[in-house]
């Protein structure tokens, strides 16, 4: 029964990327969007939760849309992370058995 | 696969109005049916007909608008959040001895209710906001 869980806000301002993390199961998704695609970006202070995370078996994903409206190219981003498109995440919201909301 | 999708922010606090809003078309796009969008919180600002951005401007409330009566969507306005925040429909104008009512097309008001049932109703309850 594995959940998508969605973070919506910088990793730099709020702690749901670091809420969300401790709390999901390994068979997780969690997809960054809006300001918390600058959390996926290589080195950065919450780059080693996010390796440990992917590590653990939890899937990563960053919108690529959001990505771009905030001028950051995707060679910036961690490697352990996908990038999807709109439809992408509809598809993700269907592939999970729920969705988790961080707000 | 039937969604629901719940917005908590107008157009001009937050990105939510406008990631939920692409969520929807591409929910659409990919086939799947929208059982329900649910206003709620400051996301009722979304369903003012008296608001007029610039023309450069995207037009959230009229987007939504136009893709209620594209695709037969059911657009439900939380009536206690709209009553605080002004938006009225006839019903709720004349009740509260209001002179105007400033509910888009493809709105409605009603309770809480509306976005419990949508959550039962629904394979997934997607969540925007702040």
């Amino acid at each position: 029964m594995p959940t998508l869980h969605t973070v919506n806000k910088s990793a730099f301002e709020r702690n749901s990327l670091e809420s969300c993390l401790s709390v999901c199961k390994t068979d997780a998704s969690v997809l960054l969007f809006e300001d918390a695609v600058v959390s996926g970006l290589q080195n950065t202070t919450v780059s080693n939760q996010i390796t440990q995370a992917a590590g653990s078996g939890i899937k990563l994903y960053a919108l690529s849309e959001d990505l771009k409206a905030r001028g950051l190219s995707e060679e910036r981003v961690m490697p352990e992370i996908t990038l999807v498109d709109y439809p992408g995440f509809v598809k993700l919201t269907v592939e999970n058995d729920r969705v988790q909301n961080w707000l | 696969m039937k969604f629901t999708i719940q917005i908590n922010t107008g157009p001009y606090t937050h990105q939510a109005s406008d990631s939920a809003y692409r969520f929807t078309q591409a929910a659409i796009d990919a086939g799947h049916s929208i059982h329900r969008v649910f206003f709620y919180h400051d996301g009722v600002n979304n369903a003012t007909e008296y608001s007029v951005p610039p023309q450069d401007d995207r037009n959230l409330q009229q987007l939504w608008s136009e893709l209620a009566t594209e695709h037969n969507l059911d657009m439900i306005v939380c009536v206690a959040a709209a009553q605080r925040r002004g938006i009225l429909d006839e019903n709720e104008s004349k009740k509260n001895g209001k002179n105007g009512v400033n509910i888009a097309p493809g709105f409605e008001i009603s309770g809480l209710g509306q976005l419990i049932e949508g959550g039962v109703q629904s394979d997934r309850l997607v969540v925007f906001g702040d």
